[in-house]
């Protein structure tokens, strides 16, 4: 037995049920294939969701979704070894309809997105794993799962699998094998405290959100971030890396980087008395626009994460899976209409990425991972220069301001040449500019 | 030949906790799943199907969720999943629960004849073991309780041919058919359902049988039909710490002299 379907989706990630969930909307038979037991199990994130996006396919999501806290406020932390220096910005504006973004647990908010998908039409199986493509020819005409009589055949296949894109690689789109300098391991432990304890520790209103983004000392120099996130009843606390740069420390594991960033004394505080309660661990595409796959060829679209659609200098990603998800249902919907799946037509997906913030903000940051990564002086030297600074410049020790700024400046230039601090500067106008 | 079983969806124990004040099993969050007693009769009777041909019929009484149970047993291949639910069979202990899967069953033999039924050797939330047998009694067949092997059925002389799992032991037991089946988890592996199964899981939706499909006698279901009362739940005291008596290596025989000391006093062995 080989049903037909007009569409498979592989995975159920953000990606791959904003795809579904519009096309079973449009009225196409539709079936997913996820490998966890519900859809989120498997899926991890730092844990923002952001509203306007999400919105466009789910109106109203917040009155009826599992989220956790809207985020009024998303501070910056630039580290030291035991010291901080703290930007931010608050807005009650964000606390209020229609809200700007929310902290959610995947497992939980997922699974109920899997619901509304189920509901709208598509046909979800779990615990199935897709291990290879059906040929017609050269032609993709369906998949293989791993249980038995287990061919799928449909007119198009969408890849929403995820970073660890091996369909991707399989069907010639992405290259064999993502180098680990493209790829970051996260790691993040979800540790639960009382809501009062939240909301007081964060100086937030009942149900109120706080992100806190954390660059420096906290990663010993790799290019990486930190990050704290407020829950219902729990934070998420995590940090991630670049392979390639954890690889080069020998013997550090990700678990000990986690365990460094908590024993700084200006999270000790925030965290103490919390139980841990999850532990997760996930990669994340950070290779930018450079890595981009190929995006489509006959019968064939990548989204999300696989598509490695992924902005680490904003830590935006769901909302990129789930435009992404949207351009490919549009996409596929269009050629549906008549009944013409080849790559000329399924051209019309990445079009609408290069035309949408998309690709226009991986584009525009393309240079910062090579720039990043080159010169660790932005993860390392610039973080503790600043703490630095700032430390001599409010210690009240009769010495004057003049001088102060004197020392201050000639600790920074024994460091870095002033040649360095204006290619600096030049290098980080030019990738964020 | 025409199975029929009977599946319940329980909370999974593994992760149930005991509020200490209240003493309630706290079920929030606690995720449903087949009895897995159940599962293991469900996957002997597709088995048995394999081998012998004809049809598995699985039949729960449980809340509307109750119908993952179902869910999942078409997943594994069974022909036809039917749901007894309706307010009043709410609260029923097992006579009640037996009472009304009786009906259920009655039922279902009006529609197709019943060949063999099978249960769970007991729920892994109440741990009663005694819904299988009340069913058996009610319907006046042979009950073989804690089956661990279905060595032979005879389709010609109508019999059926088990090993049942005693303390150290296997009875072997042969009795006619129809006859109703409560099954260990010994007696096979669950299968790993196919890719079309799934499908036919997921587009399921299940046969509902109320209270008013049946002429039943009200008294006899739900909490009115029902006469267990809990008197108590207590989680087990919690173990407290052993003790190592030391120098056993060196001294085995002081050491010993110290061991019977101690359970004499605690009088768990008697003084000479």
């Amino acid at each position: 037995m080989s049903d037909k379907f007009d569409v498979i989706v592989v995975g159920a990630g953000p990606s791959g049920l904003s795809t579904a969930y519009l096309l079973a909307k449009a009225g196409l038979d539709v079936i997913i294939i996820e490998r966890g037991d519900h859809p989120g199990t498997k899926n991890v994130m730092g844990g923002v969701l952001y509203r306007q996006p999400t919105e466009e396919l789910l109106p109203k999501f917040w009155e009826h979704a599992p989220i956790e806290r809207p985020i009024v406020e998303q501070r910056m932390w630039l580290m030291d070894e035991e010291s901080v220096v703290t930007l931010g910005y608050r807005s009650k504006g964000y606390g209020k309809e229609p809200y700007n973004n929310f902290t959610v647990l995947r497992a939980k908010f997922d699974r109920w997105f899997a619901e509304q998908v189920v509901d709208a039409g598509a046909l979800l199986i779990t615990e199935t794993v897709v291990e290879d493509f059906l040929y017609d020819g050269s032609r993709i005409v369906g998949v293989k799962t791993g249980r038995s009589e287990g061919e799928i055949r449909a007119n198009v296949v969408i890849l929403a699998e995820g970073v660890n894109s091996l369909l991707t690689q399989k069907c010639g789109l992405q290259k064999d094998g993502i180098d680990s300098s493209q790829l970051a391991v996260a790691v993040k432990e979800i540790v639960a405290l009382p809501k009062e304890k939240i909301e007081d520790r964060f100086n937030l209103e009942e149900g109120e959100g706080a992100t806190i983004e954390l660059v420096g000392q906290n990663t010993m120099g790799m290019m990486g971030t930190g990050f704290i996130y407020t829950n219902k009843d729990s934070l998420s606390v995590g940090c991630g890396v670049l392979v390639s740069q954890l690889v080069e420390k020998e013997g550090l594991n990700p678990n000990e980087l986690l365990e460094h960033m908590k024993s700084h004394p200006a999270l000790k505080k925030l965290l103490e008395g919390g139980e841990t309660q999850e532990y997760l661990a996930h990669m994340i595409p950070e290779g930018g626009y450079r890595a981009i796959p190929k995006l489509y060829r006959d019968n064939v679209l990548v989204v999300g994460d696989a598509a490695m659609l992924c902005n680490g200098i904003h830590r935006e990603g769901s909302n990129l899976a789930m435009t992404s998800g949207k351009f490919a249902a549009e996409t596929i919907v269009a050629a549906h209409e008549k009944g013409d799946y080849s790559a000329g037509m399924l051209s019309e997906y990445q079009r609408k990425l290069e035309n949408s913030f998309v690709l226009k903000d991986l584009k525009k940051y393309q240079n910062v991972g090579l720039v990043m990564e080159k010169n660790r002086q932005f993860f390392e030297f610039y973080p503790h220069a600043l703490n630095k600074a700032l430390e001599e410049f409010l210690t009240i020790d009769s010495v004057p301001k003049k001088e102060k700024q004197k020392k201050i400046w000639e600790d920074i230039t024994s460091h870095r040449s002033k040649y360095e601090l204006i290619k600096d500067l030049y290098r980080g106008w030019r990738m964020m500019g | 030949m025409h199975i029929v079983v009977c599946a319940k969806q329980v909370p999974d124990t593994s992760e149930v906790r005991i509020d200490p004040e209240t003493n309630t099993l706290i079920r929030e969050g606690v995720p449903s799943i087949m009895n897995p007693y159940d599962a293991h009769a469900v996957e002997e009777a597709m088995a048995l199907k394999d081998q012998y041909g004809g049809k598995v019929t699985v039949i729960s009484m449980g809340p509307p969720q109750a119908e993952e149970v179902l869910r999942q047993a078409i997943s594994f291949g069974v022909d036809e999943a039917i749901l007894m639910s309706d307010r009043s069979f709410g609260g029923s202990d097992t006579l009640a629960t037996s009472y009304i899967l009786t009906a259920g069953i009655k039922k279902v033999n009006e529609q197709e004849k019943i060949d063999l039924i099978m249960c769970g050797k007991q729920a892994i939330d109440g741990d009663t073991a005694q819904v299988g047998p009340g069913i058996a009694t009610r319907l006046g067949i042979p009950q073989l309780t804690y089956v661990m092997d279905v060595l032979e059925v005879n389709q010609e002389k109508r019999t059926i041919k088990v090993a049942r799992k005693l303390e150290g032991e296997k009875e072997i037991l042969e009795a006619p058919l129809p006859s109703l089946l409560t099954v260990v988890k010994d007696l096979n592996e669950l299968r790993y359902s196919s890719l079309p199964n799934k499908i036919r899981a997921a587009r399921f939706n299940a046969t509902v049988w109320r209270k008013d499909d049946f002429e039943m006698d009200l008294e006899q279901m739900g909490l009115k039909g029902s006469p267990t009362t809990v008197r108590k739940i207590f989680p087990p005291p919690d173990r407290g710490e052993g003790e190592i008596i030391p120098g056993g290596k060196d001294n085995p025989e002081e050491a010993a002299a110290v061991l019977v000391e101690k359970l004499v006093k605690q009088e768990i062995i008697a003084d000479r």
